[in-house]
């Protein structure tokens, strides 16, 4: 690892709707191909449904719903990021899911206020890479979870 | 019995105490916390008050002078100094020394805490609590030196045994009692003597252990006494480990798990009948088994422990009630989860005390009724088919029917016609809502309009199910059905649209299935589908309307699957796509994102690895409001209910031929009729038909009478006084509720305008145009009153109906539509005798307006409104309104204006 690895600190990132995302590795549990999912209707529209992996039961939900985008193409299906927060496991689906990213903090810059609505509300901070620019999501935010 | 409630006690009291000490050390790094001193305060108030209920007053007086101080602490009437809070921490160890001694003996032992208590109370009072704890940390010596001393003498004691070989032990005995007074008068002196010597714990600890063996024998004689117990009887440690219920719910979820991995494999293996692991599995099968039941029989507890106050109780509330009660308990052994019993523990007290209180009559009042002197209570408890029942059985006075039933009626639950239908049964189910206390006076026990209901409640919420019969002169029973664990329940999948759900057996009735040729059963009540089961009309819910899913197939021709479900006291039937199986399933919460779903109790992972989720019955009742298409006016107490019940108006919609829909309000509707055709005549004046010894003059809503059709004719009849007539209409359709806007006006005679009806546009009858038109004279001719009514109200369709009735009520009226327009009418002819405005309207203006003004100050204003509330009211005395009247009462409304304009005349004769 390259030496500023002591500050830094490791995104997953994934694609949805062809922006960069990612969210920090810690948070991460594992990361599924297509699965099974109950819908579990009267839920918020963004909830994909329940999944279970391995006895735990997940909740997924649907990024570009959530994002207000439009639903992925037919016949590609979505990818699972699976995701402990508060006790509770969670999936997001997205797109396809990208490299890890070493990001240190100082590379972390602030949200460019011109950006969309939607986008502005659930992210943190922007990371410049080299080749391109990712999105800093704030799962809690993302998931509207009720406040704790 | 006793000795349950001391184990009890001193069980808690112990798990307090040692809490205790970790909280006040906590507190004293941290004075500021008041929440801590609270929760502190709350434990010693907690052992004061259970020390005084079973009577154990020395305990009971050092905590009671303990809380003072805490108390006064509280309050910040003293510092909150270490010394003072090592006070307190003596008071504690007073009090710990104290249950030591009852929990070997079973009594209190007789050591005096009067200095400490001395020592407190001067504290609490504001003394300098430093003066103390010179003193205190002496008694902590004492404390010290009596273990020491207590250690030395139980192994004397021993030795002494062994050694001599052959004791008598009644020798032993006297020799120890005599020594035992001899020391406690020793102790007293000896206690003086260490004060004055005495300056630091060691030396008086020291000096104890050197006393010469022979010595601490005597005098530590009544501590060896103390000491001698434990190796008779198990201390409460012994017996039992307490276990944290964290720890034994993990264990829970885990079998859980264990137990849905099993049902999967058992699932897989099931296909394959040859497998090499079918025998594993079904030994893996037995072991979960054992093991659910194993860990859950940890969680489980003896219902007796729920029971274990009540004799007292029952004991207390007959002594104060002056009568003679006997409590009989069966099967207090029955197990059940803590959690269920936790939960039960309150509502069982309340029935039981309800029992003692209203349902066993006096002894005179016993005696009266032929009945034995004693009344009787009795309780049992036993399983069955997963639950567990307990009743709760009274032999006293039963449940008053009639009173219930009025009390019910004046509280609005039902109405007086309703009522005459209803069975002993229905009514005594009425108990069970809130505010419906019969008792008569209200004891210092019970009877204070909360009771029954909080307690179906309680007992709903963990899934169980309260039922109540009563014989009038002869008792009552309580039978409450509860499952036996939360955590793993039986359930019913069944299948909505394209996915499954599941319903916890618990709340299933029983399963109808309805052939579709016996489809047309199912009926429809305004907009609710019901079904005729034996003999009572159950509602019906789509369970893919609950949870708006589509449904799985749209064809007409199969078979209805109906799940009758239980909601408190009401049934309702859930129509589902299909029924499977029972399954076994593990209750999962619902997750963080979904919690806020009503219709969900749960999720559960199903056998073949599916997560479905569970339904909560409950929560689909109130979403669907499926209950209220039964219930008679039962459920419409809400706050919803009433705002959505605002502003509507029953309308009867009808066909008036040529596939269009009309409309008028029920209100001005008196009959519905039948004739058969061939009855009808015709007349100069058109058709006509005998009716009640009287002609019925009839006009078609479609202009044409077809006599040709043998089908009887339906007609509805408007009345008033002597005089009716009829409308011939193609068909009756049906009564709703809407909220009545005439959204486009009509020039058509007949028709007022179009309004949205059920979603559909729908003309609305001005009954005027067809009144007049069957008797022309039908205003004019009852000698007109000479008294002239303003109606001001902003929807034509009020001012319309207003007049019709008021016309047909003999008075002249004159309508305007806006408050400008009535005040230009009345500055040039204030010749009215009477104004009707609308509250629903702003009205306040014009009322005051009136009142205002020379001329028109004196005529009476009438205010309407859809539904009478505080606010309105309110509104209306300060505007200077003379009434306020609801909506669509015309003979209240005829009545007031007549007795108003009367008023009117007679305070103008008065003055004149």
């Amino acid at each position: 690892m390259i030496a500023t690895s002591q500050q830094a600190e490791q995104y997953v990132s994934f694609w949805v709707d062809g922006q960069l995302l990612g969210v920090p590795v810690s948070a991460v549990q594992e990361v599924l191909n297509s699965q099974n999912i109950a819908r579990t209707p009267r839920s918020k529209p963004e909830i994909a449904g329940l999944l279970n992996l391995r006895g735990q039961i997940v909740t997924a939900v649907d990024l570009r719903m959530s994002l207000g985008l439009p639903p992925l193409e037919e016949g590609k299906s979505s990818m699972y990021v699976v995701l402990r927060f508060r006790g509770e496991s969670f999936s997001l689906l997205v797109d396809e899911v990208g490299d890890v990213f070493d990001v240190s903090k100082e590379s972390i810059l602030p949200v460019p206020r011109t950006l969309n609505a939607h986008w502005l509300k659930v992210t943190t901070g922007v990371v410049r890479q080299e080749s391109c620019l990712f999105i800093i999501l704030d799962v809690a935010t993302v998931l509207r979870l009720p406040a704790s | 019995m006793e000795d349950d409630i001391l184990q009890g006690f001193l069980e808690e009291s112990w798990e307090n105490l040692s809490q205790l000490d970790s909280d006040i050390v906590a507190f004293e790094k941290d004075t500021e916390n008041d929440d801590l001193l609270a929760s502190i305060f709350r434990t010693i108030h907690t052992i004061k008050g259970t020390c005084g209920f079973i009577g154990l007053t020395r305990i009971g007086s050092v905590s009671h002078a303990t809380e003072n101080v805490l108390g006064k602490m509280r309050d910040r009437s003293i510092e909150r100094t270490t010394d003072g809070i090592s006070l307190v921490l003596e008071g504690i160890d007073g009090i710990k020394e104290l249950m030591q001694g009852l929990e070997s003996n079973g009594e209190e032992p007789n050591v005096d805490h009067k200095e400490l208590i001395g020592n407190l109370e001067q504290v609490a009072e504001g003394k300098d609590a430093s003066e103390f704890v010179g003193n205190a940390s002496q008694q902590e010596a004492n404390a010290t030196a009596q273990a020491g001393g207590k250690a030395v003498a139980g192994i004397d004691t021993a030795t002494l045994m062994t050694e001599s070989g052959d004791v008598d032990f009644d020798e032993l005995d006297k020799a120890i009692n005599e020594a035992a007074a001899r020391h406690r008068e020793k102790l007293a002196e000896q206690k003086k003597q260490e004060k004055e010597e005495a300056k630091s714990p060691s030396t008086a600890a020291a000096a104890a252990n050197e006393k010469p063996t022979k010595k601490v024998v005597t005098r530590k004689a009544a501590p060896v006494e103390v000491d001698a117990q434990p190796s008779k009887k198990k201390t409460v440690a012994d017996l039992s480990i307490r276990v944290n219920v964290n720890v034994l719910d993990r264990l829970m979820n885990l079998v859980g798990e264990l137990v849905l991995a099993r049902n999967q494999l058992i699932q897989l293996s099931r296909d394959d009948e040859e497998s090499r692991y079918s025998a594993p599995i079904t030994h893996l099968d037995r072991v979960t088994s054992d093991l659910q039941e194993g860990v859950m029989k940890t969680r489980m507890q003896p219902i007796g422990n729920a029971w274990s106050k009540l004799p007292r109780l029952v004991r207390d509330l007959a002594r104060i009630t002056e009568k003679q009660i006997e409590l009989e308990m069966d099967g207090a052994d029955t197990e059940l989860d803590r959690t269920v019993l936790d939960a039960i523990k309150d509502p069982l007290t309340h029935m039981v005390r309800n029992s003692a209180d209203h349902g066993v009559e006096t002894t005179a009042e016993r005696l009266a009724a032929g009945k034995s002197e004693k009344g009787t209570i009795h309780l049992d408890a036993y399983h069955e088919g997963g639950h567990v029942i307990i009743c709760i059985e009274d032999d006293g006075a039963g449940i008053n029917a009639e009173r219930v039933l009025n009390k019910a009626i004046s509280n609005g639950l039902v109405s007086e016609a309703d009522a005459a239908n209803l069975s002993d049964y229905d009514i005594h189910q009425f108990i069970f809502h809130p505010g419906l206390s019969t008792a008569e006076k209200v004891s210092s026990v019970s009877g204070r309009g909360v009771g029954m209901d909080v307690v179906r409640t309680e007992i709903e919420r963990i899934g169980g199910t309260v039922d109540l019969l009563s014989k009038e002169g002869q008792g009552t029973t309580v039978r409450i059905k509860i499952p036996l664990t939360l955590a793993i329940i039986s359930a019913l999948v069944v299948k909505a649209g394209d996915q499954s759900f599941a319903i916890p057996q618990l709340g299933v009735v029983e399963l109808v299935r309805l052939a579709a040729d016996q489809r047309s059963r199912i009926e429809r009540v305004h907009d609710k589908q019901v079904f005729r089961l034996r003999d009572r009309l159950l509602p019906l819910v789509e369970l893919t309307d609950v949870l708006q899913v589509e449904p799985s197939t749209d064809e007409k021709d199969i078979d209805v699957n109906i799940v009758v479900v239980q909601v408190g006291e009401e049934q309702f039937g859930l129509v589902v796509d299909e029924v499977f199986d029972t399954e076994e399933i593990v209750v999962k919460p619902v997750g963080l994102l979904m919690k806020d779903i009503a219709i969900y109790q749960g999720t559960t992972i199903l056998g073949d690895g599916r997560v479905i989720m569970i339904l909560d019955v409950t929560g689909i009742a109130s979403d669907f409001n499926a209950l209220s298409a039964t219930s008679v006016n039962r459920d419409a107490h809400t706050e919803d209910e009433k705002q959505k019940a605002q502003g509507h108006t029953s309308l009867l919609v009808f066909d008036a031929g040529n596939e269009t829909m009309m409309a008028v309000p029920l209100a001005l509707v008196s009959r519905l009729e039948e004739f058969s055709r061939d009855k009808i005549e015709e007349s100069s004046n058109g058709p006509i038909i005998q009716y009640r010894d009287c002609l019925l003059p009839l006009q078609s809503i479609s202009g044409s009478f077809d006599s040709s059709q043998t089908a009887p004719q339906p007609v509805i009849v408007f009345s008033d006084g002597q005089k009716s007539m009829g409308l011939m209409v193609d068909g009756i359709n049906d009564v709703v509720e809407e909220h009545l806007t005439i959204q486009v006006q009509s020039n058509r005679p007949g028709v007022l305008g179009t309004a949205v009806i059920n979603g559909k546009a729908t003309e609305v009858i001005d009954t005027q145009h067809y009144v007049e038109q069957a008797d022309p004279e039908w205003f004019q001719n009852k000698g007109t009153s000479h008294l002239r009514v303003l109606i001001v109200n902003s929807s034509n369709f009020f001012r319309q109906m207003l007049t019709t009735s008021l016309r047909a009520e003999k008075f002249q009226t004159e309508d305007v539509g806006i408050a400008s327009d009535a005040l230009s009418l009345l500055e040039n002819d204030p010749k009215y005798d009477a104004i009707i405005v609308d509250f629903d309207d702003d009205a306040e203006d014009l009322t005051q307006w009136v009142h205002s003004q020379k001329q028109t100050s004196g005529i009476p204003v009438i205010g309407l409104c859809s539904r009478l509330t505080p606010p309105i009211q309110q509104r209306a005395d300060e505007s200077g309104c003379n009434t306020l009247l609801e909506k669509l009462d015309i003979s209240a409304l005829s009545r007031e204006i007549q007795n108003l304009c009367n008023q009117r005349e007679w305070n103008q004769g008065v003055s004149a």
